[in-house]
């Protein structure tokens, strides 16, 4: 069953008097449970394609449907309490809180919940267990490795228990080894908790750890590889 | 962790700038406490409650004419008046300039019969008015300055030297009395001494007074019983202002200088400082982090909660530097007000002030955090993020 339908999706901004196209004639589902990769050289629209899967832009035409709601006539309004409750975002450079330890960070996006300080708490830890750093819960963004921010960014785009991740470079900005440890957990993610995931990619490493992988390229889908 | 802590942490993400702005608007704030209760006690008059039932009357033009002695036998026959009496501004030094007092030459019965509010012994009242040399002071003044019973208080008058040509006074110090107020405990209020011995002892001004206090019979006839009097001296050559004590005292405030615009203009200038500051502490404080702002939008926060944390921000910034400031003022107040007493009557940090305090804080964060909180809320998660 697709989690994810696209219909038809055209993005373009207006450059002064030009038009840039950025998305052309995209279609595309992703099943529940899919781990896809989105590959592409710079500038191809794979970044643009995962913020309208993950409801933070719209196209300009074209339907979008994520979860069985079509996200084009939501408002900012309720389009950011759709993201609330079923997108979780990781970004390439974490994107952390710095005044904040990682728990607090992590407990974030429940503070738009109506569960009581005990339970984000609580919820923020198991979060942080799940990434493996339970045992950091009370370190700040600055006293932590690059590895360790990303597996704070992560436990923090679970914490609500959203069904899909949208990972931007997640590990764009991290050495080898770590960046294997952060695929390895999204890899967990999706095997084990079931996540949808829908990674943006330049590494051709990271891709091999999806289940898919589509290619952009000037804004089209250029094919489907398993 | 709450929205309030979250607003608590994002203020303090750069420590020694939020300081820094905190301690601006701290001492902004002690300023516009301390100036502000100047000026409300000297635009009161400051110097205790006045008689509902008493007029003043004083020189029509300037504080510093004189009115005659033979002027309160007239005003004493018109309609609806009870009782008068009067007093004159001495002047004088007494061992150093900074010991300063008001020093009246009254009559004695008359005058502690007008101010009932005052505690004076019989006997001393007595020894007062049979003592032509004689004196008495608040009994928080003597304490002060360590007078007894039965000593000689010697006064340099500044204003009024003697017949003999020396400016030395001496008088006797045959009493005290206590104007049942703070002016009991931190020494202040006036010195009163007969009239009768400056009057024949002064080198000029014989039968001149300051002004005249009027009890009146009815005290919603005030206003007939003040125009009645001061038509009575038109057109002589010592005309009259009559006016209720409270605002006789407010207009003597006045004439020292316009301490409300004073205090309001610096104060003015202070705020637009302040202003400027915390606004620029907070828009550095929003380009800083532009692309957190995003994620909390991608999380599902909407462009309004983002606006209001933001505004959130810059309100608390002003009311916590406002309150801490408010609390400062009032006990840097207390602590100088004996001090300031003697030339601005009884100063306190009164609710009003505080209240206003707490009223421009919270405005100054409200204007302050309204351009950031707009441009917050107005954050474009994707051009946010493609600017990161």
């Amino acid at each position: 069953m697709a989690i994810v339908e696209l219909r038809g999706i055209e993005k373009s901004y207006t450059k002064g008097r030009e038009t840039v196209d950025v998305l052309t004639g995209i279609n595309l589902e992703i099943d529940e449970g899919d781990y896809l990769a989105l590959m592409g050289p710079s500038g191809s629209g794979k970044t643009t394609l995962l913020n309208m899967i993950g409801g933070i832009d719209h196209p300009t035409s074209g339907s979008v449907v994520v979860g069985g709601e079509s996200l084009n006539g939501m408002s900012g309004r309720a389009l950011a309490r759709w993201r609330s409750r079923n997108v979780g975002f990781v970004f390439q450079f974490y994107n952390l809180l710095p005044v904040l330890n990682a728990r607090r960070n992590v407990e974030l996006p429940l503070l738009l919940t109506k569960l009581s300080g005990k339970q984000r708490k609580k919820n923020a830890d198991t979060a942080l267990e799940i990434v493996g750093l339970g045992d950091r819960a009370s370190h700040k963004p600055g006293e932590l490795s690059g590895g360790q921010q990303q597996r704070v960014a992560i436990a923090r785009a679970i914490v609500a228990d959203p069904s899909l991740l949208v990972c931007d470079e997640p590990t764009g900005d991290l050495d080898r080894d770590t960046a294997e440890e952060i695929l390895d957990l999204l890899a967990i993610l999706n095997r084990e908790h079931g996540k949808t995931i829908v990674m943006v990619t330049h590494d051709p490493k990271a891709a091999d750890h999806a289940s898919h992988v589509l290619h952009l390229d000037k804004g089209r889908l250029s094919g489907d590889a398993s | 962790m709450s929205g309030v802590g979250l607003v608590w942490s994002n203020l303090f993400r750069k420590k020694v700038r939020t300081v820094l702005t905190l301690l601006s608007v701290l001492v902004a704030f002690v300023l516009f406490t301390m100036l502000r209760s100047v000026a409300v006690a000297f635009d009161s008059g400051g110097f205790g409650p006045a008689g509902v039932d008493r007029l003043q009357v004083s020189p029509k033009f300037s504080i510093i004419d004189p009115l005659l002695i033979s002027q309160l036998r007239e005003v004493e026959r018109v309609p609806g008046v009870a009782a008068v009496t009067h007093a004159d501004w001495f002047g004088g030094i007494y061992q150093d300039s900074r010991n300063f007092f008001p020093k009246f030459p009254v009559s004695p019965k008359s005058y502690f019969e007008m101010f009932s509010e005052f505690a004076i012994d019989p006997d001393q009242l007595e020894a007062f008015q049979n003592t032509r040399t004689g004196a008495v002071a608040p009994a928080g003044m003597a304490a002060r300055f360590g007078w007894e019973v039965g000593d000689k208080i010697p006064i340099e008058g500044d204003i009024y030297p003697k017949l003999d040509g020396s400016r030395l006074w001496e008088f006797d110090l045959v009493g005290t009395y206590l104007h049942g107020d703070r002016r009991d405990e931190t020494g202040s209020g006036v010195f009163l001494f007969h009239y009768d011995y400056f009057d024949e002892a002064k080198q000029f001004g014989q039968g001149q007074v300051g002004w005249l206090t009027v009890r009146v019979e009815d005290p919603e006839q005030a206003a007939e019983v003040a125009s009645a009097i001061d038509a009575l001296f038109e057109n002589s050559l010592n005309p009259t202002r009559t006016a209720t004590e409270d605002e006789a005292q407010r207009e003597f405030a006045r004439q020292q200088g316009d301490i409300g615009l004073m205090t309001t203009g610096i104060l003015a200038a202070v705020f637009f400082t302040i202003l400027l500051l915390t606004g620029n502490t907070m828009a550095q404080s929003l380009r800083e982090r532009v692309p957190e702002l995003a994620v909390l939008k991608t999380f599902g926060f909407t462009d309004g909660s983002v606006a209001l944390l933001v505004l959130a921000e810059a309100v608390l910034l002003g009311v916590v530097g406002g309150a801490l400031g408010v609390g400062l003022g009032t006990l840097a107040m207390m602590a100088i007000e004996p001090q300031l007493q003697q030339f601005f009557g009884l100063i306190e940090v009164t609710w009003p002030v505080v209240a206003s305090a707490l009223g421009i804080a919270l405005l100054l964060g409200l204007v302050v955090g309204s351009v950031p909180a707009l441009t917050a809320r107005r954050l474009s998660i994707v051009d946010a993020l493609r600017a990161r």
